[in-house]
């Protein structure tokens, strides 16, 4: 029988099994999605003021909170994203995982206790501490509504093309149907279960997916009898492409430009992470500092955890399956991770149906946790600083803001659905690296300028966040991940000229650089007072509530 | 902070002035404090992230070196791989050691002092 043969029969085996075992994978869905629902109205009763609403009481444990930032970290692109990596471009896929879990070093060092130390709600509250309230609020509310966006659109686009293909659905209607689904399913979380239930889903998600990555992992060894050289070298020969698949450069290695490329990525992901947003207001919802650095801790070994197990999940594929079979099944891999379960469990059989609907169930807790978590980072930020703090100048009412709250996330909903169903066909996957590499280039230089340097000003923030967040908005704008590519979102027009897909080598460098520019610049004087307040605030917790 | 005033429902402890904040960001025991943080953080955040671009770079201009086969199919890019996650993880755990050790009983001693005082 040739290979050719064989792979199309697998494929063909891969889809019936999707559509014939169609009501158990969607039955495990309805499990989870009734679960999650039953803890938001109990969460949601429980949610009686803003700091109930924003930060979840801020009594969750610091291994409560580990594993709930953990569920907000490891979205769609780190499970099936680096998994698919992995299965086709071998060890460059894994290179995601070191450069997203070192970046953890970041928020630990710098920026996790002292945010929890000096702000209440968002990260605004940190940025404009000493500064103009007005404007640098409005700034940060922007950007972090910004990177939100970003990253839930790639979400959201994920979603719709990962469940469609798992439940068989290809019509257009009943992908946008789903994208609906995501986002209706994401207001209700967030507008009545607020932080409390947000984060009891980002627990029960990150519980999910641990489960499952460390079945997958466990059923691979035992194919290889836990012998991992063997495991990479079947995987190295199942791929085609011999020893060059264990060593970099498969994806990255093809020419200077792409070299740069990779810096480039590398830096936004290792310097994004401190700068999301919606893992920021994850350090609101513990009692103090030491249980905000005890979080980070925890989500570091989970995360870790995770990640080295993604080497079984991505090698797994590539020496189980092949090659032909994962890029017909997702051009970009996307779906290796939900094929292996099937391999391992065996093409014909129940166990295998059992794990495939298992592994989707799984990928689709892990997008709709995510999802979750940035709609209520977002609407947080519009409720808490552009809302009360600009629009109606702090004279708002805790009612009147968690009101504003729940408002903006039906909105911010209503916004990610309209634009998740435009994008649905379109290639989104760059989104997220776009979203680490704003978060990199217009937050993380505020935020560490805020904390640590006296002479920072009102207009070096102004200047860093916007000219951050420009910069690497317009890089990407005129990079071929949008046009000029026939991987980009619109690959037959071309208006490309910036020649990187990352924009992070200039845009960091240019947020962090604007901010120093902007202070030099401005007249006024920056408020020693408001910094020795923030200073003696952010290292010891004096006056945090 | 004069546009987000805390809630006065709440409990919330006493906040001292902003002189009271100035005397304290000038006291020796708080330029501790600092020193100890920072002396830390800073120089381990520039170490952890030139360790992280040396192997970015590694990866890229030292395919070579790096496609070395150590034992079996394991090469040096999959060690060193391995070691990044290595690092992080003493990274952290030493951070926790220093904190508990150097950090929290100095923050803690400010902390109550100033919340206590009328």
């Amino acid at each position: 029988m040739s290979p050719a043969i064989t792979q199309v029969q697998q494929v063909t085996l891969a889809a019936n099994e999707a559509s014939e075992h169609r009501p158990l994978i969607i039955s495990l869905f309805a499990v989870f999605v009734v679960a999650t629902l039953a803890i938001t109205v109990w969460a949601g009763r429980q949610t009686k003021d803003a700091a109930d609403f924003y930060a979840g009481g801020r009594q969750f444990s610091a291994f409560q909170n580990g594993l709930a930032v953990s569920g907000d970290y490891m979205s769609a692109a780190s499970f099936l994203g680096i998994a698919g990596a992995i299965a086709l471009f071998g060890y460059d896929g894994f290179l995601y995982s070191i450069g997203f879990l070192v970046a953890w070093l970041v928020a630990l060092l710098l920026v996790a206790e002292p945010l929890r130390n000096s702000g209440r709600y968002t990260m605004g509250d940190v940025l404009a501490y000493r500064m103009r309230q007005r404007p640098v609020r409005t700034a940060a509310g922007t950007s972090t509504i910004v990177v939100s966006i970003f990253y839930l659109l790639a979400q959201m686009a994920g979603a719709g093309v990962l469940v469609s293909l798992l439940l068989g659905i290809t019509s257009d209607a009943g992908k946008i149907l789903i994208v609906a689904l995501v986002g209706v399913l994401m207001i209700v979380y967030v507008s009545i279960g607020g932080m409390k239930g947000t984060t009891w889903v980002q627990m029960v998600k990150a519980v999910l997916l641990i489960s499952g990555t460390i079945l997958i992992t466990f059923l691979v060894l035992l194919k290889f009898n836990f012998n991992i050289s063997d495991l990479l070298g079947t995987a190295a020969e199942n791929s085609g492409k011999g020893a060059a698949f264990l060593e970099p450069g498969l994806q990255y290695g093809a020419s200077g430009t792409t070299k740069i490329d990779f810096i480039s990525l590398g830096i936004a992901l290792v310097l994004g992470t401190a700068g999301l947003p919606h893992i920021l207001i994850r350090f609101y919802t513990v009692p103090n500092a030491k249980a905000a650095r005890k979080s980070v801790n925890w989500a570091i070994g989970i995360i870790g955890g995770f990640y080295l197990m993604t080497i079984a999940l991505g090698f797994g594929a590539a020496a189980l399956i092949s090659q032909e079979e994962i890029i017909a099944s997702n051009k970009s891999g996307n779906t290796a991770a939900p094929l292996l379960a099937l391999h391992l469990g065996g093409v014909d059989s129940a166990w295998g149906a059992i794990l495939l609907a298992t592994i989707s169930a799984v990928a689709f807790a892990t997008i709709l946790a995510v999802v979750a978590g940035l709609t209520l980072a977002s609407s947080s930020s519009f409720a808490h600083d552009i809302y009360a703090n600009v629009i109606r100048k702090g004279k708002a009412t805790e009612k009147e803001e968690v009101r504003a709250a729940r408002l903006a996330t039906i909105g911010i909903g209503a916004v990610s659905i309209i634009l998740g169903s435009l994008a649905r066909d379109l290639n989104v996957a760059g989104l997220v690296a776009l979203a680490f590499a704003v978060a990199a280039s217009a937050n993380l230089p505020t935020i560490l300028y805020s904390l640590f340097w006296k002479r920072f000003t009102t207009q070096g923030a102004l200047w860093s966040i916007y000219g951050g967040l420009t910069v690497a908005v317009g890089l990407v704008l005129f990079s071929p991940v949008v046009s000029g590519d026939p991987t980009a979102m619109f690959p037959d027009v071309d208006f490309a000229w910036f020649p990187l897909k990352n924009p992070g080598i200039i845009s960091i460098p240019f947020g962090f650089l604007m901010g120093i520019i902007g202070t030099y610049l401005s007249k006024e004087k920056p408020d020693t007072g408001k910094y020795a307040e923030l200073e003696v605030r952010s290292l010891t917790g004096t006056g945090a509530h | 902070m004069a546009t987000d005033a805390p809630p006065p429902s709440k409990a919330d402890p006493h906040l001292p002035t902003t002189e009271e904040f100035v005397e304290v960001q000038e006291s020796a025991e708080f330029g501790e404090l600092r020193r100890s943080h920072r002396s830390f953080a800073f120089p381990l955040t520039i170490g952890f992230i030139a360790w992280y671009l040396l192997y970015v770079l590694l990866s890229n201009y030292a395919g070579d070196f790096m496609g070395t086969k150590l034992f079996g199919n394991i090469n040096v890019a999959l060690i060193l791989g391995l070691a990044q996650f290595l690092t992080t993880f003493l990274i952290a755990w030493w951070y926790e050691r220093h904190s508990t050790a150097k950090l929290d009983p100095k923050a803690e001693a400010i902390k109550s002092r100033m919340e206590g005082g009328a």
